[in-house]
């Protein structure tokens, strides 16, 4: 088993493929019914009208907006942070709005990738430390943690530098890292906040070439962004303007 | 669909490959790891505070130990019965009662008397004892040795020694034979030095044969500048009226027994009139001083350790807050609040135990520090030590339910706002 076998198996298995096609039909990874978020106050802030959002496996969507337009809000939905306010929101088919807690939780420790703008890695952990926080969470079997470890870095060409401290490595280095991090665990989506946001133009080339590769392999990717260069190199683009999706075409 | 439907792709992932034991130990290993010079800082209070109830205890041991070891030596196994007094009305002592002549034979069947023996002074009249009867009215006054009578079992129970011969023993007692035991000085002042060709010494024109001399009695050193004469001689030839104490050797922590069964002993109808001066239990003094010491000490020690949970607690909630990110991404990664907060309780508890293990070695090298300046035999239960080293670790662990709690309540949202 390659590395590369080890992180799209997993996927499948997150996914439960099998059994949702059992059910009928494979269902999107992420699926948004009239979802709204409203932040109470006076008067009450509507931060996401009513919306509709469908992401099928393998779809590479980004979210285009102007700070303040809603996009924050819905990166904290999409990634089980916050409940909305109405609406549901399915993940691979199983209702979360609703959800405990607990099941969020694991929901998004296990279907879940996070990439950050700000990297989130820890300064005094090495590389590899760093992805394998991912695997003690999400449920990855511990046999299987360094493994995967190993071949979610070599997958971000980043094998080379296991056990260099985050603080050594350049902006785009440090960013691949979040990457191998958010996609160890064979998440159903990655979603990636901004993820350009603190690196210069050679390094945010280097991250989006790695989403491209991501993406070639089958995985799902959510961009959320301001940044057209950015989001010109999704699939499909979706434009939150005043808390309103609308899909460009 | 329905929600059961929607339940069955869930996995349930195995217990073992679950946020476990293992993973929260080596994640709290990581977090303390990374800070050492703080590390160092938060465990002082606790170190100190550790430290300072080890020397506590440790030292008051240790003093205990010394304190019984003098004591024991000689005060604790020594006691004495005199007749009680009571002051006339001209102002003098006057004996209430006498002490039985068969005091020492009383005495020594109860448990716990070691040695007894009877002594009293034997009033000669203003007769002068010599080592040859010189009648030379022309010769100046020589310096009288005092006279003294004993029973058998005297020597032994003051601790005396035979320098040479014998002590007499209850047969001469009973028979009243003419002889004398003479104390060390008392011997040299009167030329004897050796009994082996039977001197005698003379009380007024009586002869008195010396079978022996005898130095040491630490309780009555009067007797070495003394002429001893069997009680039951001076009895016959003095016309001794009644023995004036009763000494004892006792066991070890007989006293309070003794001194019970005494009184009752002696005079059984009449205990109240016999005065019975016995050491205290098994070191009642010591025990109260040590309690006194211990008493400052702990609190001093108590308060430190106080301070240095303060400390921890108050560093423990400063790294949660500068820890803020960190904890969101742990969160966004699927970590449960109460994975957050256990992981900051162990941390927090093992600087607590790291700060107990290092109290308790820093006081253990100072109570051997002190005991050898002192030379003292430094005392101090292994049972103190580790109890010590295991309360640092409580205390850190008290320390960390705060932050820790705190820790758990971070909202990842607001948490990822930051860097890590």
């Amino acid at each position: 088993m390659t590395a590369l076998d080890l992180l799209a198996g997993g996927d499948a298995d997150v996914l439960g493929a099998g059994d949702a096609a059992a059910a009928g039909g494979v269902p999107p990874v992420v699926e948004l019914r009239g979802v709204a978020r409203e932040f109470p106050g006076d008067p009450p802030v509507l931060a996401l009208r009513p919306s509709d959002l469908r992401v099928d496996r393998g779809d590479y969507l980004s979210v285009v907006g102007p700070s303040g337009s809603g996009k924050s809000t819905l990166l904290h939905l999409l990634g089980l942070l916050d409940r909305p306010t109405s609406g549901e929101y399915l993940l691979d088919g199983e209702p979360t709005s609703a959800a405990t807690e607990a099941r969020r939780t694991a929901l998004r420790g296990g279907r879940i990738g996070f990439v950050f703008q700000q990297f989130h890695l820890l300064p005094h952990r090495t590389v590899l430390d760093n992805v394998l926080l991912a695997t003690l969470y999400s449920g990855v079997p511990r046999a299987e943690r360094r493994a995967r470890a190993l071949a979610a870095l070599d997958r971000v060409h980043l094998g080379h530098r296991l056990t260099f401290l985050p603080t050594t490595l350049s902006g785009g280095e440090r960013q691949r890292v979040a990457v191998a991090r958010a996609v160890v665990a064979s998440p159903g989506v990655l979603l990636a906040d901004e993820p350009t946001g603190n690196l210069d133009t050679h390094n945010s080339a280097e991250v989006l070439d790695l989403f491209d590769e991501l993406h070639a392999d089958g995985l799902t990717l959510v961009v959320i962004t301001h940044d057209d260069v950015v989001s010109a190199r999704a699939r499909r683009r979706v434009r939150i303007a005043d808390g309103l999706l609308t899909e460009l075409a | 669909m329905t929600a059961p439907a929607l339940e069955a792709p869930r996995r349930d992932v195995p217990r073992g490959d679950r946020f476990g034991l293992r993973d929260l130990v080596r994640e709290s290993a990581a977090g303390i790891d990374a800070r050492p010079a703080r590390l160092f800082l938060t465990i002082l209070g606790t170190v100190l505070g550790i430290a300072s109830v080890v020397v506590t205890v440790g030292l008051a041991q240790t003093a205990a130990g010394q304190i019984a070891r003098r004591f024991d030596a000689v005060a604790a196994t020594q006691a004495m019965a005199t007749a009680s007094t009571t002051r006339g009305a001209d102002g003098s002592q006057r004996a209430t009662a006498a002490l039985p002549w068969d005091a020492a034979e009383r005495a020594e069947r109860l448990a716990g008397v070691e040695a007894a023996g009877l002594v009293a002074p034997v009033d000669v009249d203003g007769a002068a004892v010599t080592a040859v009867p010189v009648n030379d009215p022309s010769a100046p006054a020589t310096t009288s040795v005092t006279v003294l009578a004993g029973t058998g079992g005297l020597l032994d129970a003051v601790r005396g020694e035979v320098v040479t011969g014998r002590f007499f023993d209850a047969g001469h007692d009973a028979r009243a034979d003419r002889v004398v035991v003479l104390g060390a000085r008392a011997a040299d002042r009167l030329g004897v030095s050796r009994v082996d060709r039977q001197p005698s010494v003379f009380i007024g024109d009586r002869a008195y044969t010396v079978i022996g001399i005898v130095d040491g009695m630490q309780r009555r050193t009067d007797l070495r500048d003394a002429v001893v004469l069997p009680a039951g001689t001076a009895r016959a030839d003095f016309g001794l009226a009644a023995p004036e104490e009763l000494h004892l050797r006792i066991a070890v922590g007989a006293g309070p027994v003794v001194g019970e069964q005494l009184p009752v002993a002696l005079s059984p109808n009449t205990p109240e009139t016999v005065t019975v001066q016995v050491p205290g239990g098994s070191g009642g003094v010591r025990e109260d001083v040590q309690a006194d010491i211990s008493t400052i000490f702990l609190a001093l020690g108590g308060v430190a350790l106080l301070i240095g949970g303060l400390g921890i607690a108050n560093v423990t909630l400063l790294s949660v807050m500068e820890r803020t990110g960190e904890i969101g991404l742990r969160r966004a990664l699927g970590a449960r609040r109460r994975d957050i907060a256990a992981q900051f309780v162990l941390e927090s508890a093992t600087v607590g135990l790291l700060g107990g293990m290092v109290g308790a070695s820093l006081g253990v090298a100072v109570v051997v520090a002190v005991s050898a300046a002192q030379s003292w035999t430094p005392i101090l239960h292994l049972g103190v030590v580790l109890l010590a080293a295991a309360g640092g670790g409580v205390v850190g662990l008290l320390a960390g339910v705060y932050p820790a709690l705190k820790a758990a309540r971070v909202e990842p949202i607001a948490a990822l706002r930051g860097g890590v």
